[in-house]
């Protein structure tokens, strides 16, 4: 097992990888520190300054309340970012926690599971979202969970795949021979290789999730207005195209960067975590999910 | 090679089902009372009791379960409760759209982005590489509703050379914008692929051997370069157009494009029930035989992962 600092350093090599973590660092921070950065709070609201172009005092413009744009970009990270973390760690641990329980039962449990999932995909996932969402009708909570319930199968069928590759590795068959327990083998030497593609499928899927979210705000069935979405922002946008372009430039740009550098960094996490998996570029898994490219299926 | 297609089309059945189950569940149990929905601002119990007897509603759920398994055996899908047309109607008339759109935006994604990556490749230079994987990552990242915007903004209302949304009775102009939006992400990935396959093939034995027996430059890049480079283009093509097929729903938002995709949204918008449950079952279905037959056109491109017995 190579140590911690030898991924570390192999992750920081990549420069495509360290560009990735410098733009989330920045939105990160940004998304942070939001309410210093903002020139005015999100939702004030000035009639008087309606729709007025990129300034000094108001860098992004204003929407037509009046409204900083840049002040609700940067709040509207928190939701997307707050959104995008949340989701994917309900998915992590429903999905973890199913896939232990059945691989723990065994059988039965565990192909119930894996149909649930094969249906899960089944559906294309956008179309998945915007079913659920058309029956619990628009808002945050409804948005955790229709999230949650399409995610948690991805990672589900991960760690399954993972476990049972692993599981007839040489390295775990040496283990075996040399007298290891199970303990032992599960803990040190399957586990670890798990963490690593869930850490991957975790930090591309954060781009798939915020992405999504988007998608659906975008549509009008997400976070709804007056909460500043970025999805939201750009399709309220639409209507002020020709005369205010900056309100659908913007938050289009930020989201672009967010998945963008969410990406280079899973990208990266894959390559120094798993070098078998770096040639794999140009066989892209079918386990949607651990592919970047194309992130989310059906979005489109 | 037979018995994993009999395999892959047995295990259909259940997926099918249980694709049909859920969507059932989803539309009929969870939602408060489609009666009211559909009865809209003037409803009294009276009339709510009559149309629930009229939809069935009032019946245990166990029997509008099979009522709704029957009538999907003869793909009857309801009727809609706004325009009370049969759904399955509304969607054969949309359908086409969403295929040409589907269609286009496939062939363009194919055409550049074999054509973008093999030029990459074939020239080895890192600026042109560098290049290359900046816009297959930027591709891939960029939300496609606000590329379709950014799209609108240049040429429709900057340039005005072409029109900015609508069908236009079908016209290549207004096809020519959401095809390349849609387009987008998947060739992008597809120029990445290439690139990289191309790569890997020009350093195999194989070539080697047909450069050194004397056949021309165009031979070995058509014949033994590409014809291995392209497999994997192949899986990413055919997940993308199952994924286009079932309703490009972003795509066709934003450009008003009138087919199934936006059928789906604005019917969600007026919570027009039977619309959604036949429309998300329709492009559910679309989906799962696109996948199957991507995963089965695997073995006659490339005999090497011609699967034995089932496994893949």
């Amino acid at each position: 097992m190579r140590s911690i600092g030898g991924y570390w350093r192999r992750f920081a090599r990549s420069r495509a990888a360290a560009a990735g973590i410098v733009i989330f660092a920045v939105l990160l921070a940004a998304t942070i520190l939001a309410g210093v950065i903002s020139p005015a709070p999100p939702g004030a609201i000035d009639l008087d300054a309606a729709l007025e172009g990129p300034s000094l005092h108001h860098p992004f413009g204003t929407d037509p309340f009046g409204r900083d744009v840049l002040s609700r970009i940067v709040h509207g990270a928190r939701i997307s970012l707050g959104v995008g973390f949340l989701e994917r760690t309900i998915s992590l641990l429903i999905g973890l926690f199913l896939r232990s329980l059945a691989g723990y039962f065994g059988g039965r449990l565990d192909s119930v599971v894996m149909r649930l999932a094969d249906i899960t995909f089944a559906y294309p996932t956008l179309l998945l979202l915007i079913a659920i969402i058309a029956v619990v009708s628009p808002g945050m909570v409804s948005l955790f969970v229709t999230l949650g319930v399409v995610g948690w199968a991805s990672v589900a069928r991960l760690v399954r795949a993972e476990v049972l590759s692993v599981k007839e590795r040489e390295f775990v068959q040496a283990a075996r021979a040399s007298g290891a327990n199970h303990a032992v083998i599960l803990l040190r030497h399957i586990l670890p290789q798990c963490l690593a593609s869930v850490l991957v499928v975790y930090t591309l899927g954060l781009g798939m999730t915020i992405m999504a979210e988007a998608s659906l705000s975008f549509l009008g069935l997400g976070v709804q207005p007056p909460a500043p979405s970025w999805g939201g922002m750009i399709s309220g946008g639409i209507a002020f195209m020709r005369t205010a372009p900056w309100l659908t430039f913007f938050p289009g740009l930020f989201l672009t960067l967010t998945v963008c550098s969410l990406n280079l960094i899973g990208d990266g996490l894959r390559d120094a975590l798993n070098p078998r998996l770096a040639p794999a570029l140009a066989k892209p898994p079918r386990v949607s999910g651990a592919r970047s490219g194309a992130a989310i299926e059906g979005s489109r | 090679m037979r018995t994993f297609i009999a395999k892959r089309l047995l295990l259909l059945v259940p997926i099918l089902f249980g694709v049909a189950t859920l969507t059932f569940i989803l539309m009929y149990v969870v939602p408060g009372d489609p009666v009211r929905a559909l009865a809209g601002e003037r409803y009294d119990e009276e009339t709510l009791e009559r149309m629930r007897t009229e939809l069935g509603l009032d019946r245990p759920l166990a029997v509008q379960y099979v009522v709704f398994l029957g009538r999907l055996a003869r793909f009857d899908l309801g009727r809609s409760f706004v325009t009370r047309r049969p759904v399955a109607e509304a969607i054969r008339e949309r359908f086409p759209r969403t295929l040409v759109l589907a269609l286009s935006a496939m062939c363009l994604a194919i055409v550049g982005g074999i054509a973008i990556g093999t030029v990459a490749a074939w020239g080895r230079r890192p600026v042109v590489s560098r290049i290359l994987m900046t816009f297959s990552l930027v591709g891939v990242s960029m939300p496609v509703f606000w590329l379709g915007l950014l799209l609108i903004y240049l040429f429709a209302i900057k340039l005005r050379v072409l029109p900015p949304s609508g069908y236009g009775g079908g016209s290549i102009r207004n096809l020519i914008l959401p095809a390349l939006t849609l387009s987008f992400a998947s060739m992008a990935t597809i120029a990445r692929v290439t690139r990289s396959g191309v790569l890997d093939a020009l350093g195999e034995d194989y070539v080697r051997t047909a450069r050194a027996k004397g056949l021309g430059e165009r031979i070995v890049l058509g014949k033994h370069v590409l014809r291995n480079a392209l497999i994997p283009v192949i899986t990413i093509a055919g997940a993308d157009f199952g994924s286009y097929l079932s309703g490009s729903v972003l795509t066709e938002s934003v450009f008003g494009w009138p087919g199934l995709g936006r059928f789906v949204v604005q019917a969600i918008l007026k919570r027009d029930f039977p619309v959604i449950q036949g429309a998300v079952l329709f492009m559910a279905v679309l989906f799962i035989l696109v996948n199957l037959a991507v995963d089965l056109s695997y073995g006659a491109i490339d005999p090497r992962i011609r699967p034995e017995g089932g496994k893949r």
